[in-house]
């Protein structure tokens, strides 16, 4: 769509604008600040240069923190993409399945974080919890707060059972927006299942799945509160993600300084790698688009 | 095969309802019963954890403080968003491309990054445990989300729908409010949504911002949790009334959770 | 090439209650021969589209069976039909390029790839699509989109039918002359049978040798464009083909003429009079009036408004408060004047219940 010039528009951003930036700019600005000093407490602060980063970059604690948390959002990526697509492949396309299944694969997004990390904590507990005493019973020993490996797997099922959903509803959208008149010529030119799915599904899902990989990406690097809840980080420090880590230095050590410096890499971390991800996935992306985006 | 695809989504659904059906079945037992027997339905079936909740203030005042908070930040951002977002459709103003990335990337700030120079913000202008801080601070990453809902549904809109009202005689704000809106109904209904579950599901700023008369129902849960530690049953029960508002949520949005997505920004 | 038969065919998307109402296609038989190019003609919601998808397969028909010459498929599924169709908004796989969208019906079947590339080759020339070759099918114009999907059908040579689905709807005005006689040229050199769904009568009568016109679910004429306009079966067809459309009053029969409230209009040929059930109509199409205001034959009428479309005039007469449409010549004829209006007797036809009556000749 062709868009007017219009300074006035200034004007009807503003307001929002003011909103963001009273919780954007402020807060960052104040945690560049801290980046930049050093506290003895009592109030009293101490420039400190680029020292915080400069010893962050080369914190063993920071690299292996990192390195987790990599791991992590790639393995998420890596399950809850595919599995989301082919749920959305498989569900009913009219019906009263359709509200149903919408419904229920929706209430997982709506619970509060804490309680997620709450219901996978009991699920997961091997005296009480239906997961955890299941394969108890098998023989297995699943103990999240003693194993890393039954941690880290409590924690990635979880984040698979929180957030597949928002993957699956975004794909369905996608699908659902493909006119039927697309299946018919690929049925009369006789297609197949998988030439159906690369040639006219995969192309129309390319935006929504975009956008799923973004969300995702963000909201994985930036997973806090759940494995909080249920691990708080542990056992030893195998769970302890990129956040997990700042809150225990920020507000457990009190060492305001490398935990600002560590606020910034972190989040440069995430805008370069959405950018990225953006770059590269609409790279061939070349339909040209209405509005800003 | 295709006769079996049903089967995919209804084992996800399973999956996707067994955790929450072990935290409803918890909830109905007594704690002696949790931690005594194991069983898959309750033997001994109690209201007992759910009046708890209801009798003492300080866990129902939890949720009137989810909801007024909630609330506030869902009509913050969709009255904020429906201007900028017209303007990012609409117009072409100095800047706005940059803008509107700029007010994406709030979506990708950490809240853990955050949480302490927003203790601060809000503590130096006094609004520190009030409802409208927390509903503010949400804005953070619900308004830049409004803006990019709202600008799709918005760009579906014809132009010619706007520049026929200006010839009818409408002034601007009547046209806004008497036509464009109605049209983007949907568009609002999806937006609010979003709105209403992110700011509801969300605890670390939540937290941090209050501590006492403005005090979500999810950090009451974790206090309990540090405090008593085994109260299993009250903890359950509580789990399972904070799903209920999403859940009705859901239920009257659900026709148009799909065709939002779907009209909106795909 | 095939020819296509339906024996019976009825539909219905509830499943077959046994209630005449639910059925979108009410019991039909055609015919129609190997080669020929056939519009299917209707006003939408007619039945077009359904009756389209129980040709390619897409549904199977409540009732009745499909035959491709003497093999039944009436519940072969599309893809073993071999049958190709154009819909009304241009399907083209955008990702691809146009050659590989050409090429796309081969590789499914496992043609090899030598083959492919003469075939396509060939067959782009004939398109006038050998120059878009590389390109990505994404941002080509409508009707090339359109021919690419033409293309998929005719790149497959033994392809039994090809179905057009309203294919210009899209397209701009000044490219629609160009694509249907390019269509047409197509048609003469590769010899299909096509089947072609408009709602456009002009679309209709240029293109097709023999034209179905659908209504209400069920087949009213089967014709070739001169017999639709000479001889409508049903007053929907007079009515819907030639415009402005077929005159169409009530009337009661006596013998040989027809009674127009209290005139009386000759037949040529005797009729069955009414029996009080059926409704009576006599139907003359608006060419064969002739309208005097000098001479005193015929009945008595005011001249209302004259409309000019073109390549004709049309007068609005009122015959005692009944509107008729006369073709009028590029006479003297002015609206205001009171006239008299002949009727040409071999083509005033006479309706019952909206079917046209043979009735005896005298």
């Amino acid at each position: 769509m062709e868009r007017q010039v219009n300074q006035k528009g200034w004007l009807m951003v503003l307001p929002a604008i003011l909103v963001v930036a009273l919780n954007a700019v402020i807060p960052l600005m104040t945690v560049v600040n801290y980046s930049v000093q050093d506290s003895f407490g009592n109030n009293q602060f101490f420039w400190a240069g680029m020292s915080w980063f400069v010893e962050l970059l080369h914190s063993e604690r920071f690299h292996a923190a990192l390195g987790r948390q990599f791991i992590f959002s790639a393995i998420i990526l890596l399950i809850e993409i595919p599995l989301g697509i082919i749920i959305a492949l498989a569900m009913p396309r009219k019906g009263w399945g359709v509200p149903v299944c919408l419904v229920l694969m929706a209430l997982p997004l709506l619970i509060p974080w804490n309680v997620v990390g709450t219901i996978w904590q009991i699920f997961g507990r091997m005296d009480i919890g239906l997961l955890g005493h299941t394969l108890a019973s098998l023989g297995i020993n699943y103990n999240y707060t003693q194993e890393p490996i039954a941690a880290w797997l409590t924690v990635i099922i979880m984040d698979v059972w929180h957030w597949t959903s928002l993957v699956v509803l975004l794909c369905y959208a996608g699908l659902s927006s493909i006119p039927d008149v697309y299946y018919q010529a690929a049925r009369i030119d006789g297609a197949s299942r998988w030439a159906i799915f690369r040639y006219i599904q995969l192309p129309k899902l390319k935006r929504v799945l975009l956008i799923a990989v973004l969300l995702r990406f963000m909201d994985s690097f930036m997973i806090y509160t759940e494995p909080f809840v249920v691990t708080g980080g542990g056992p030893g420090n195998s769970t302890t993600f990129l956040s997990i880590d700042l809150v225990k230095m920020a507000i457990g050590q009190f060492d305001l300084g490398p935990a600002a410096a560590m606020s910034l890499i972190y989040f440069l971390i995430i805008l370069l790698l959405c950018w990225i991800f953006y770059t590269v996935m609409s790279l061939e992306d070349d339909e040209p688009q209405g509005g800003v985006l | 095969m295709i006769r079996f695809k049903w089967l995919i989504p209804t084992l996800y659904i399973v999956f996707l309802l067994l955790p929450i059906y072990w935290l409803i079945n918890m909830s109905l037992k007594t704690n002696q019963e949790i931690l005594s027997v194991f069983s898959l339905w309750p033997r001994d079936l109690t209201f007992a954890n759910y009046k708890v909740i209801f009798t003492d203030p300080a866990w129902y005042s939890g949720y009137i403080n989810s909801t007024i908070y909630v609330v506030m930040n869902v009509l913050i951002s969709v009255t904020l968003a429906l201007p900028a977002a017209y303007a990012f459709s609409r117009y072409s103003f100095l800047g706005d491309r940059h803008l509107f990335f700029w007010l994406l990337t709030n979506r990708m700030a950490p809240p853990a990054v955050f949480a302490l120079p927003f203790f601060q913000l809000y503590s130096s202008m006094g609004l520190f445990d009030t409802h409208i801080a927390v509903a503010l601070a949400h804005c953070l990453f619900n308004l830049p989300l409004s803006i990019w809902i709202l600008e799709g549904f918005m760009s579906g809109i014809p132009k010619e729908i706007d520049e026929t009202a200006y010839i009818d005689g409408y002034s601007w704000p009547r046209f806004f409010v008497k036509i464009f809106i109605p049209n983007i109904a949907s568009g609002i209904g999806v937006t609010a949504f979003f709105c209403f579950m992110f700011s509801w599901v969300e605890l670390l700023l939540a937290r941090t911002l209050t501590s006492v008369s403005a005090k979500p129902i999810s950090a009451i849960m974790t206090r309990t949790v540090s405090a008593s530690g085994l109260d299993w049953g009250v903890l359950a029960a509580a789990g399972v009334l904070t799903i209920i508002p999403g859940a009705l949520v859901i239920w009257f949005v659900r026709n148009y959770i799909a065709k939002g997505f779907a009209l909106g920004r795909v | 090439m095939a020819r296509i038969r339906l024996q019976n065919i009825a539909h219905s998307y509830v499943g077959d209650t046994g209630n005449l109402d639910d059925f979108a296609l009410k019991k039909l038989d055609l015919t129609w021969d190997d080669g020929g190019a056939y519009a299917l003609l209707g006003p939408s919601g007619c039945g077009k589209s359904t009756l389209l998808n129980i040709i390619s397969g897409l549904l199977y028909p409540t009732r009745g069976k499909v035959y491709f010459d003497d093999r039944e498929v009436t519940t072969l599924p599309t893809e073993e039909r071999n049958t190709a169709q154009v819909f009304q908004f241009p399907v083209v796989y955008d990702t691809m390029t146009v050659f590989d969208n050409l090429a796309f019906p081969l590789k499914n079947r496992g043609v090899d790839g030598k083959e492919i590339r003469r075939r396509v080759t060939e067959l782009a020339e004939m398109l006038d699509l050998q120059n878009d070759l590389k390109r990505k099918a994404q941002g080509l114009t409508a009707d090339v989109k359109q021919k690419i999907s033409l293309g998929r059908g005719l790149i497959r040579k033994d392809v039994n039918v090809i179905l057009f689905d309203e294919p210009l709807t899209v397209i701009d005005p000044q490219l629609k002359w160009e694509l249907r006689s390019q269509l047409k040229k197509l048609h003469k050199q590769f010899d299909f049978t096509m089947i072609y769904v408009t709602h456009d009568q002009t679309e209709a009568l240029t293109f097709a040798d023999e034209v179905v016109v659908m209504y209400e679910g069920e087949v009213v004429q089967v014709g070739t464009p001169e017999e639709l306009f000479n001889r409508p079966n049903h007053t929907f067809v007079g009515y819907f083909i030639g415009s402005p459309g077929m005159n169409i009053l009530p009337c009661t029969v006596r013998g040989d003429r027809a009674v127009v409230g209290k005139h009386e209009i000759p037949l040529g040929r005797i009729y069955k009079e009414s029996t009080g059930e059926t409704k009576l109509e006599l139907g003359v199409r608006p060419e064969f009036l002739t309208l005097s205001t000098s001479s005193d034959q015929g009945l008595p009428v005011s001249i209302g408004r004259i409309d000019d479309i073109g390549h004709l005039r049309v007068a609005q007469v009122s015959l005692d408060g009944l509107p008729l449409s006369v073709v009028v010549g590029e006479n003297e004829i002015l609206s205001g004047q009171s006239g008299h209006l002949v009727f040409d007797t071999p083509h005033a036809n006479i309706y019952a219940d909206g079917h046209l009556q043979r009735g005896e000749a005298v």
